[in-house]
């Protein structure tokens, strides 16, 4: 096995067996819910923030092992930041995570599906909740744009 | 005459992709062949030999290209009228492909025939170019969009036909003659048969089926038939609709434009005649061409001796692909209802995993939803890997797919 087959090391083939920070939040302050049209991964995302801060993030629906272990890897990292720090995510923290630099192209959709679903989340959570809502409009277009 | 198995033997060296390697040298193994065909010399050829020596606009001028390619573009009309046995040429209509084809269907004929209350009747296993123009039009008229279910072995339950015909209220019956996931061939016989009784139109979305067994308008008595040509050896962006007289005499225009009508006036127009009236604007006058030979090829190599072809393959498929361990495989194991479509899914693997993993080994199958949703809904998965064969596929090619999936398996320690 050569090339782009690499990208199915122990990591991601483990992440996809066990994903972490899988389920729903049931008290959550806001979710989301995305999907790729072409390829039917669907992701939702559940958080709950307490004084600008995420203090709790977990998702759950169905997807590819790439899909799942982005998934898995950006709640990790996200858990904790605050709003500002988590809306500062770029796409190489998750995949730079996984070793998907280099991920081809067809596939960068399944790898930044929750990536686009955070960022979606955010701005919802933050068009409702803050009175600086100035640059929501900002994040909407990143989320829109990511790939 | 010459054997079957010798006849299938000499077809690959007509392809010149299938002389390729892909990835790390590997040889191709073409398995989506429900989506999109490979293309022979024969084909390719006539294509160039259209645009280096016969290139003009069709139905115009009076010049001798003109006439050349208008000869050209009408021979496939023709050829196509014998290929499914259709009596008059002129109630055939040179679209894109069957998407629109069902479009212009339900342009033309749904917006002035279905109103508030009607019913149009599909299936659980369509396309999504067979649900999403009749959602449009049913929306449009608050008319009801209603399914004949699938049972457990991915055919269709004629009870619900039944349960709907029995309103009064269905106008149109619309299935594909063989799904393009699970392979299943319809049983149109007894589909039309109860239409016909109640007094109702039928569509078939024969895109799956046309290229893979001996079609015959005449004898299935459908109202609309549509097609498209890149599953059949064909060019892309060239289908037909084929749509009986008396039908076609009662619909407006889909386009506007040249071509499709007698005379223009600065505030009225008539139209020309059948088919040309849906044929607005110069056509692909190429494609067309190259869907001709298409057609030629395939009726050279009989369209039986294909079918028996890919029972074979299918046949060899399901039984390789059966003793790997995980494995499942979605719809009927009765080959006299199914054609050269296996759809599976590699225990908790997803489709995109897998098809990633054996594209390494050279190996073209498509994962995903197939643009069905409904029916991915109905088995209840997200998506499915899908092998679908045609005339150039070799036991050696399911060999190859069968081994691969070891690597899947080492990968995903199943």
């Amino acid at each position: 096995m050569s090339g782009n087959a690499d990208i199915y090391h122990e990591m991601i083939v483990d992440y996809s067996r066990n994903p972490i920070n899988y389920g729903e939040i049931e008290n959550h302050d806001v979710t989301f819910h995305d999907s790729n049209p072409l390829c039917g991964d669907s992701i939702d995302i559940d958080m709950k923030i307490d004084d600008n801060k995420v203090t709790d993030i977990k998702f759950h629906g169905k997807g590819c092992a790439i899909c799942m272990a982005c998934s898995s890897v950006l709640t990790e990292i996200t858990k904790g930041k605050t709003l500002d720090e988590a809306r500062a995510i770029e796409k190489n923290d998750v995949l730079s995570e996984l070793g998907l630099e280099h991920l081809q192209a067809v596939r960068i959709k399944c790898a930044l599906l929750s990536l686009k679903v955070l960022k979606s989340a955010l701005y919802t959570y933050i068009g409702k909740n803050l009175e600086d809502a100035s640059d929501v409009d900002k994040l909407k277009e990143e989320a829109a744009n990511l790939y | 005459m010459q054997s079957t198995e010798s006849l299938f033997e000499n077809i690959r060296k007509d392809f010149p992709i299938l002389q390729r390697t892909v990835r790390d040298n590997k040889k191709l193994v073409y398995l989506d062949n429900a989506s999109t065909t490979q293309k022979p010399n024969q084909v390719i050829d006539s294509i160039t030999d259209y645009y280096q020596n016969h290139n003009a606009n069709i139905h115009r001028a009076v010049y001798a290209l003109a006439e050349e390619a208008t000869e050209a573009y009408e021979a496939t009309r023709d050829k196509i009228a014998n290929f499914i046995n259709i009596q008059n040429r002129q109630e055939i209509i040179f679209v894109r492909g069957t998407t629109e084809a069902i479009n212009l269907v339900a342009y033309a004929w749904g917006r002035p025939h279905i109103s508030e209350g009607d019913i149009v009747v599909t299936t659980e296993y369509e396309h999504h170019s067979n649900i999403v123009p009749w959602q449009l039009v049913t929306q449009e008229k608050r008319a009801k969009l209603e399914y004949i279910r699938m049972d457990d072995n991915g055919e269709l339950i004629l009870d619900d036909l039944d349960k709907y015909l029995a309103t009064g209220k269905v106008k149109l019956v619309t299935f594909s003659l063989m799904s393009n996931v699970l392979g299943t061939i319809t049983n149109a016989e007894a589909i039309i048969e109860k239409c016909k009784a109640a007094g109702v139109l039928t569509l078939i979305d024969g895109a799956q089926a046309v290229p893979h067994m001996k079609v015959d308008i005449e004898k299935l008595g459908c109202d609309f038939f549509a097609f498209s040509g890149h599953k059949m050896l064909g060019p892309t962006g060239i289908g037909v609709l084929w749509v009986r007289k008396s039908v076609l005499e009662t619909m407006v225009p889909f386009h506007g434009g040249g071509d499709m009508i007698r005379e223009v006036h600065k505030y009225e127009t008539t139209w020309n005649d059948l088919p040309y009236k849906f044929e607005a604007g110069t056509p692909n006058i190429a494609d067309v061409v190259g869907l001709g030979s298409a057609i030629d090829y395939l009726t050279k190599i009989g369209m039986d001796n294909i079918r028996e072809h890919e029972i074979e393959l299918t046949k060899y498929a399901m039984e390789k692909l059966s003793e790997v361990k995980g494995l499942h495989i979605y719809g009927t194991k009765d080959m006299s209802k199914r054609g050269g479509v296996i759809s599976f899914n590699f225990a908790d693997v997803h489709p995109h995993d897998v098809a990633q993993i054996i594209d390494e080994e050279g190996i073209a199958v498509r994962s995903g939803h197939h643009c069905a949703q409904v029916l991915m809904e109905r088995l209840n998965v997200a998506a499915t890997s899908r092998a679908s064969f045609y005339i150039y596929n070799t036991k050696e090619d399911i060999d190859i797919l069968v081994n691969s999936l070891k690597i899947v398996a080492r990968v995903f320690k199943l």
